[in-house]
């Protein structure tokens, strides 16, 4: 910062004064923005790989694979973005699909309809989320510590409800409980869209449309950028951390609901380290881990990179035991990046 | 009838005497510097102001009459802002939406509520002209220089019909340069018409703009006259205890 000595009253004529009349352009934003060079490289790694395999890579049925799998991670990660927007982590969202996953297995099997498993199994995720987010929130423990520990509880009860049998015997409620994870959108012969990315394309832009345009998106990265800047504010500060929490529960909730309905079959180990996946995915697309910094579509493609990167690994022929190698090596760059931009933006 | 009027107020943390017994009144259109070295009980008395804590002892009255506040948002629904030390502001947000965080502008029907991104940053702008600071309302806070800054927490007391600002300490970390900046916002502030409630241990700052001084020493108020019957060796006195009184 300079410091001329000024010559007048009003003071803004300094060199710095006219250094902040920069307001970013669209296109300077865009650069900025890491989602937009995830969706860069994307690109780049799809059109390698349509390349090297166009028989196998890129087909519709690989396309359908690909973007089925990573929707439950996607679903998973948007949930995460809220979280980490505030500043917070949950680590518990592998063990709440495990959890809902049981939860709807047991409400199917004792031949309730569809409606009343997708009820409990939503209230599973709400109720570990409410949990999280009433101890982080007003008994002020570290996200890291409660999360974890509800990683543990959650898969533990999971364990427990289950008997530790694989549910699959659905009873009446099955075939439309099947049909939501299961099912497809067919556009035309031979091409069709997985109901879980569908899903996931409408929950991408409701949360874009919640950051975007609502008080409470705001709300939830002003508590990342300053806590107690949004306390002093007004901003209610300790019930937006409650409800984030909430959302997260609800968003692996769901997840576990269609990842249930497309397999078939519910068991209690669903989403076993799936929370690294998921904050992998939003933290890749730009999410910063520090807070106040997320986006619902980095989220999306946070999670289409790992999937892609993944599906491309097989198709090369790597051993399936590299790609946790490649998914790790990824995060640490993007959060490397993630460091570079913030260093030279302050 | 003074704005704000202190009655005997105490603020004891367990044995501590933070605040014993301060009577203090703001009055209309007032600027009043309050001084005090570390420790001296500036902060304490500003948080009591704006809310952050009740008073052990005494009484706290707006326009006359007694009030009673839990938390910051109360006593700004009463007409209180406060311009923090740290300035309370989110880097990693706009100017406007600091300016309006917390009271955004909304439009929408029934429970469905969106910000209204065009009024707040025209309000905003409004704002910052009225303030004749160049800070421009989408532009990042974390881009701002020092006074910019200012202005964008200066301008959100602005935002409603305030009756009196609490600056806590606005130039203790900023540059030379933006010293006068803010001193100059403070004059704005004051020619609008209205109250302010300076806290500073700067001297040259509240010679500057501040129409009568007073001086918190461990606890106690231990002066408090018109800026023109003081002097800065006085005050120094006064602060340092080397004048027992004035």
């Amino acid at each position: 910062m300079s410091q001329n000595p000024s010559s007048s009253g009003s003071a803004n004529v300094g060199i710095e004064s006219v250094l902040g009349l920069q307001t970013q352009s669209p296109l300077q934003r865009l650069f900025g923005a890491q989602s937009f060079w995830v969706t860069i490289a994307l690109g780049l790694m799809c059109a390698v790989m349509s390349y090297l395999q166009p028989e196998s890579f890129a087909t519709s049925e690989n396309f359908y694979n690909i973007t089925r799998n990573f929707s439950f991670i996607g679903i998973m990660a948007l949930g995460m973005t809220v979280v980490i927007a505030t500043g917070g982590i949950d680590l518990s969202v592998g063990s709440i699909m495990g959890l809902t996953a049981v939860s709807c297995g047991l409400v199917l099997n004792a031949g309730y309809p569809w409606w009343a498993a997708v009820l409990v199994g939503l209230f599973a995720g709400f109720s570990a989320g409410l949990i999280n987010g009433l101890i982080i929130a007003y008994v002020g423990l570290s996200p890291f510590v409660t999360t974890l520990g509800m990683l543990s509880i959650a898969r533990s009860v999971a364990v427990v409800l289950s008997g530790n049998r694989m549910l699959y015997q659905f009873g009446p409620g099955g075939p439309t409980f099947k049909h939501f994870g299961g099912g497809a959108w067919r556009i035309a012969a031979g091409f069709e869209l997985s109901f879980p990315l569908l899903f996931l394309v409408a929950l991408t832009l409701l949360l874009a449309v919640i950051y975007k345009m609502t008080a409470w998106g705001r709300y939830v990265l002003a508590i990342g950028g300053n806590e107690q800047a949004a306390l002093l504010t007004g901003v209610p500060v300790k019930l937006v951390k409650v409800q984030v929490y909430v959302v997260s529960g609800l968003a692996a909730a769901f997840a576990a609901i269609l990842n249930v309905g497309w397999s078939g079959s519910a068991i209690n180990a669903l989403g076993s380290s799936y929370e690294l996946l998921a904050i992998s995915a939003a933290v890749i697309g730009g999410a910063n881990l520090m807070g106040g910094e997320a986006s619902a579509y980095g989220a999306f493609i946070g999670a289409a990179l790992i999937f892609t990167i993944r599906n491309a690994l097989l198709m090369q022929g790597v051993d399936s035991n590299w790609q946790g190698t490649f998914v790790g090596a990824f995060l640490i760059a993007a959060v490397y990046l993630g460091k570079i931009r913030g260093a030279r933006r302050e | 009838m003074a704005v704000l009027e202190l009655r005997s107020v105490s603020k004891y943390f367990g044995a501590i005497h933070a605040l014993t017994e301060v009577d203090l009144k703001l009055e209309e259109g007032e600027v009043l510097g309050l001084m005090g070295d570390n420790g001296a009980g500036k902060s304490t008395l500003v948080r009591v102001i704006a809310g952050n804590y009740p008073p052990t002892h005494g009484e706290v009255l707006l326009g006359g009459e007694p009030v009673h506040f839990s938390k910051p948002a109360e006593s700004r629904a009463k007409g209180i802002e406060v311009v923090y030390q740290d300035l309370a502001l989110c880097n990693n947000l706009s100017a406007a939406a600091n300016v309006f965080l917390g009271r955004e502008i909304k439009r929408g029907f029934g429970p469905f509520r969106w910000l209204d991104h065009v009024a707040m940053a025209r309000r905003a702008g409004e704002l910052f002209t009225e303030l004749k600071s160049e800070t421009r309302p989408r532009d990042l806070v974390r881009q701002m220089s020092g006074g910019q800054r200012q202005a964008v927490a200066i301008a959100r007391t602005r935002l409603s019909r305030a009756r009196m600002v609490l600056m806590d300490e606005p130039t203790a970390a900023i540059s030379v340069r933006q010293v006068a900046e803010v001193l100059d916002l403070i004059k704005r502030l004051r020619d609008s018409g209205m109250s302010i409630l300076l806290i500073s241990h700067r001297m040259p700052d509240v010679f500057a703009v501040c129409d009568r001084v007073a001086v918190l020493r461990r606890g106690t108020k231990v002066a408090d006259k018109d800026i023109k019957q003081s002097s800065p060796e006085e005050v120094t006195g006064l602060i340092t205890g080397a004048i027992s009184a004035a």
